[in-house]
């Protein structure tokens, strides 16, 4: 606090000698000056993000359609629970966090170690190959693996051709299929995105660390889980809890891979909350209790990595 | 031993970049193709290019698209990196308790879901497109305003501030500039770099955005890039190859950026947990 506090005094020092040249625009304007730079972006975060925040939680209990809504008590948060499409949105949502989510990061911790080797070659093919698919935007790499996994799509074909099966899967049609391709779609998106943090972390370790553990007859496998993973537990809890915030409000992929067919087998929460809101007759009030859902989750689940990866310290 | 490794290394590295690439060049090839050439499996260069850019540019129309992508892309970051340079800068440099508390109340907006505060969004534009049909419901002010201030950002400027050097603050107003003009003058040039990453990620972001346009725009000449690929894609009777022009098109922007810009990509995720 102490240290604080002269750092601020020697930031305003320099505008001190400049009291006697400036005294009309007082002490005050000096002294608020910085709030200048900071007042546009708070004013408009409170209206574009904690607003509509407050907004959601008052219509979480308000029911009717459209705009004309009225309160109705705890009667949507009731609904939740008996509410079949709900409960599969979430099921969804939360088989694509627990499946997805290690599984990436698994991929790209490992990715990343392999290419940390200083006698590795194409080093910086293989990372760039790796990254690529990273320069996609949502929605279109969403239809490739559409396409790619279709009916007459190119995985089929080639299954035919090489003979592991014999007739055409179709694989958006299934509703365990349908939650593979979506797994595997999001895991090809973002399986670099999140290498690169961790190829950047592990420049910083120290290689003696290493030749340590080598002397001491370490192998590779114990290596990666005695020095890497610890070492690198701040930027894997970044990344978890990132992705963790990402899947569990993905909507670009079911929308455009299965618009969360067959039936409901693949819905998100979010895409519900759309269905809600704009497919369906708009019944604002309960999406809003839906979408607080989502809230709950985000921070339940950061409180919950924060104290694990505390722990383990 | 040790070169069995080595092998399994590569083998393994070989299956995921041609896992990756796979289908990059898919997509390349399927744009030279037949529908029905791409449906059969074709993975060889054909001579259907013309033809497919073709109806894309005349049939689908995707000219419009991408004038409005561009359009709320430029904007969106411009606006975006004014406001949160300017807010990273007056939080670090201008730096006090009450400043602290509103930036730490600020951070917790980036756990704010989207989805959760869309409607109430979509119910605030909609109530304004009388009296501001410019930032009403199926206005492209509408798709900018709320994705142009993001704590993020404002955040990603305060942590690279940190290693700005505050002695050209100082000097800056021993030579008189104002404090507005210390920002201008002196900080935004210092911290070219930074803004070059920013403007990366922001410009991407914005490119790529699906959900709220496609919650507060209605009219067809209004759609941006990706609300055209999500439309051509859900159609019943799809034709491949003219998709895949689309996607290949929409892609270009990002994949130039990314290659020309590599480093200061990388600097702008990691700039994003320093500190």
């Amino acid at each position: 606090m102490n240290q604080q506090a002269t750092k601020k005094d020697e930031l305003d020092l320099p505008l001190r000698y400049k009291e006697t040249r400036r005294e009309k625009t007082g002490v005050f304007f000096k002294k608020k000056v910085g709030w200048l730079f900071v007042i546009v972006s708070v004013i408009a975060i409170t209206i574009f993000n904690f607003y509509p925040m407050v907004q959601a939680f008052l219509l979480s209990f308000q029911s009717g359609m459209g705009s004309n809504l009225e309160y109705v008590g705890l009667a949507n948060w009731q609904r939740l629970f008996g509410d079949p499409t709900f409960i599969a949105a979430l099921t969804n949502t939360s088989i694509y966090l627990l499946i997805q989510v290690p599984l990436m990061i698994v991929l790209a911790l490992f990715f990343s170690v392999l290419l940390n080797d200083p006698n590795l070659k194409f080093k910086g093919f293989f990372r760039i190959a790796i990254f690529l698919p990273c320069v996609t935007s949502l929605v279109a790499y969403s239809v490739i693996f559409k396409y790619l996994f279709g009916v007459d799509g190119i995985i089929n074909v080639f299954l035919l051709k090489f003979g592991f099966i014999s007739e055409t899967i179709n694989f958006l049609a299934d509703p365990f299929w349908a939650k593979v391709v979506i797994i595997l779609a999001i895991t090809w998106r973002w399986t670099g995105y999140n290498m690169i943090f961790y190829l950047a972390a592990l420049q910083n370790v120290d290689k003696s660390i290493y030749e340590a553990a080598k002397i001491d007859g370490a192998n590779s496998i114990q290596q990666f889980f005695q020095i890497t993973v610890p070492m690198l537990k701040p930027i894997i809890l970044f990344t978890s809890i990132t992705s963790t915030i990402g899947t569990l409000q993905i909507f670009d992929e079911i929308v455009n891979i299965t618009n969360g067919g067959p039936g409901n087998a693949t819905i998100s929460i979010s895409q519900y909350i759309y269905n809600l809101s704009f497919e369906y007759t708009p019944d604002f009030g309960y999406a809003s209790t839906v979408s607080y859902v989502i809230v709950i989750l985000v921070v339940i689940l950061s409180i919950i990595q924060f104290r694990v990866a505390g722990e383990k310290k | 031993m040790k070169n069995i490794k080595r092998v399994f290394i590569y083998v393994f590295l070989s299956l995921a970049a041609i896992v990756s690439i796979f289908p990059f060049l898919w997509m390349l090839v399927s744009i030279t193709n037949k529908s029905s050439d791409v449906t059969k499996g074709r993975l060889l260069p054909g001579t259907h290019l013309i033809e497919n850019m073709t109806t894309l540019f005349e049939s689908v129309d995707i000219v419009p698209a991408l004038v409005n992508s561009t359009i709320i892309a430029v904007i969106t970051t411009v606006v975006t990196l004014l406001l949160a340079s300017l807010a990273g800068y007056g939080f670090e440099i201008h730096r006090s308790r009450g400043k602290d508390i509103v930036f730490n109340i600020l951070l917790l907006s980036m756990m704010i879901p989207f989805a959760a505060i869309m409607v109430p969004l979509y119910r605030m534009f909609g109530s304004i497109s009388d009296t501001a049909p410019l930032f009403g419901i199926d206005s492209l002010g509408a798709v900018i305003l709320p994705t142009a201030t993001t704590a993020f950002f404002i955040f990603f400027f305060r942590q690279n501030t940190k290693m700005f050097p505050k002695d050209l603050v100082e000097a800056g107003r021993i030579d008189g500039l104002s404090e507005i003009g210390v920002f201008f003058r002196i900080y935004m040039p210092t911290m070219k770099t930074t803004y070059a990453a920013a403007a990366i990620i922001t410009f991407m972001n914005s490119w790529n955005n699906y959900l709220w346009p496609l919650v507060i725009l209605q009219s067809p000449e209004k759609r941006t890039i990706p609300l055209l690929i999500s439309n051509l894609g859900s159609s019943y009777s799809p034709d491949y190859g003219v998709i895949m022009s689309a996607i290949v098109i929409a892609t270009l922007p990002t994949a130039l950026v990314f290659f020309l810009m590599q480093k200061h990509f990388v600097a702008g995720m990691m700039g994003s947990v320093k500190g």
